[in-house]
């Protein structure tokens, strides 16, 4: 997967996550809190999506790696370089 | 007409009224569109897919949970928090209360139910299969979803509510038990308002349907409407459906001071238990548990005017609560029974309020709304006052009975009055 496809692919997360948030002005750079109702419970979700979708592993320790759109398509693209988007 | 039953003769703090009724039936979203298809003899079964079982019936709701829920917290909760919400949201919004300034800490909420987890265990033991049963990808939401205090929970998380709430596990009559609890609050002064009635969510476990049908007592027919036939010769089990109904229930010393709409007012209750069998019900107790309600209310059964049975549609069941209507009843030339089951299904921890509910407009318009589904009556199942396939006019109507027995032999008895 390319970084823009790995964009897609959070955006896709979000939307399933957040159905109420309108997702279309994310700005990369500012977390994710800033701009949406997220809570612990929902960064599980993503966690979880990425592990059935692509058994993607990301220890509890690196969570934090998930704060902005940026931040975690820079911590998953080594992750997920080898996938093939679907 | 002077009321002449016990609880009349109490002080206002100690008389529970019922000042608003939210609900979502298969066949209804509010108490007039419910009636009106109680009336114009609509069913609310229809055909059903679930997962394992496959083709069957089931009464569902359809209703928009949008117009009090956020997607996210739909996603996030249950269905039978979804139910309940709707129920709890509509009845305050149908109360006349100033809810922004009710102080919440002094809200209960007291919701029935017959099970309640099973679903989303089910889901998550499906998706971890996908999963060579690696309980790694078993939801994070499982246990806040599956506690038994869930769908209350849900009602006050989504409602603001600060006061007690807590679900009353009780089978099938869980609906009758959790407006019970309600009237106990209320009488203990432990809140203002009480929150209370029954949900279910049961058409979304496949469970429930697999053990009715190896039981044998899962209702089919070529018609999905004609399933759930209590009392015809014909009848071959329950129908499973969902839904919610939720009471406003306030002392009616406060519900006078506010000038609030009084639906009917709570005269009695009972609830007993069988202790003979973990599924067959006890005839003699449920009479008895018919005759303690009677009694604490100082009625006497010439005075009830329809009785609302549980009848669900299976074999023994509906004759044997017949039975123990005969025991109390057998004498009375008043009386008239209906059920509700026939047109909606079995809506199990909801069932109690909801087929109260139902009966709850007889008091403006006089009308008795009818059993339908009964081409042929089963004679174990006959009784005089029974109103089979139409609505009768009864003129005055003063007191509801209103029957939901469950498995464990749990039996519940609530009477209503005009107010």
């Amino acid at each position: 997967m390319t970084p823009a496809e790995i964009r897609d692919e959070i955006l896709d997360i979000l939307s399933e996550i957040a159905p109420d948030e309108d997702l279309s002005g994310l700005d990369d750079a500012k977390s994710f809190r800033e701009q949406m109702e997220l809570d612990s419970m929902d960064f599980l979700d993503i966690v979880m999506e990425l592990r059935k979708r692509h058994r993607v592993q990301i220890p509890e320790d690196e969570y934090g790696n998930l704060a902005s759109m940026a931040s975690t398509v820079a911590y998953l693209e080594p992750k997920m370089r080898d996938i093939v988007a679907a | 007409m002077q009321p002449n039953d016990r609880t009349s003769q109490l002080p206002d703090s100690q008389r529970v009224v019922m000042t608003a009724v939210g609900l979502t039936s298969p066949n209804g979203n509010d108490l007039a569109s419910y009636r009106d298809a109680l009336l114009q003899g609509k069913s609310g079964v229809r055909n059903y897919n679930i997962r394992y079982v496959g083709d069957t019936f089931a009464g569902v709701c359809e209703f928009e949970a949008t117009k009090y829920q956020s997607k996210r917290d739909i996603r996030r909760g249950t269905r039978a928090g979804t139910v309940g919400i709707w129920a709890a949201s509509e009845a305050v919004a149908r109360s006349g209360l100033d809810w922004a300034n009710v102080d919440k800490s002094r809200v209960g909420i007291y919701i029935g139910v017959t099970e309640h987890g099973n679903v989303e265990t089910e889901n998550e033991i499906y998706n971890i299969k996908g999963f060579d049963y690696d309980t790694t990808y078993w939801s994070h939401h499982h246990n806040p979803r599956t506690v038994a205090n869930n769908p209350a929970g849900e009602i006050a998380l989504n409602m603001g509510i600060t006061g007690p709430h807590y679900t009353i596990g009780a089978a099938c009559a869980a609906g009758n038990a959790g407006i019970i609890q309600g009237v106990q609050m209320l009488r203990l002064g432990e809140c203002d308002l009480a929150i209370a009635g029954g949900v279910s969510e049961s058409i979304h476990t496949f469970g429930i349907f697999a053990s009715f049908k190896s039981q044998g007592a899962l209702a089919s027919h070529a018609d999905p409407t004609k399933a759930s036939r209590p009392f015809d010769v014909d009848r071959n089990g329950i129908v499973v459906s969902e839904g919610a109904c939720i009471f406003l229930l306030e002392r009616l010393s406060d519900a006078k001071a506010r000038s609030a709409n009084i639906i009917a007012e709570i005269v009695s209750y009972a609830i007993n238990t069988d202790a003979t069998d973990f599924v067959l019900p006890n005839p003699e107790r449920q009479a008895q548990c018919v005759k303690m309600a009677l009694d604490r209310g100082g009625l006497d059964p010439n005075q009830i005017d329809i009785v609302s049975t549980h009848a669900t549609g299976t074999n023994s069941g509906d004759a044997q609560e017949v039975q123990a209507l005969r025991a109390v009843f057998g004498e009375c030339t008043k009386v008239n029974f209906n059920n509700t089951k026939s047109f909606i299904g079995h809506t199990m921890g909801a069932a109690g309020a909801l087929e109260l509910a139902g009966n709850l407009p007889s008091f403006q318009d006089g009308v008795c709304h009818a059993t339908i589904n009964v081409d042929n009556l089963d004679e174990t199942c006959a009784i005089p006052g029974l109103v089979l396939n139409q609505p009768k006019e009864l003129g005055r109507v003063d007191y509801i009975l209103n029957n939901s027995f469950g498995m464990l032999g749990i039996n519940s008895v609530l009477i209503v009055r005009r107010f």
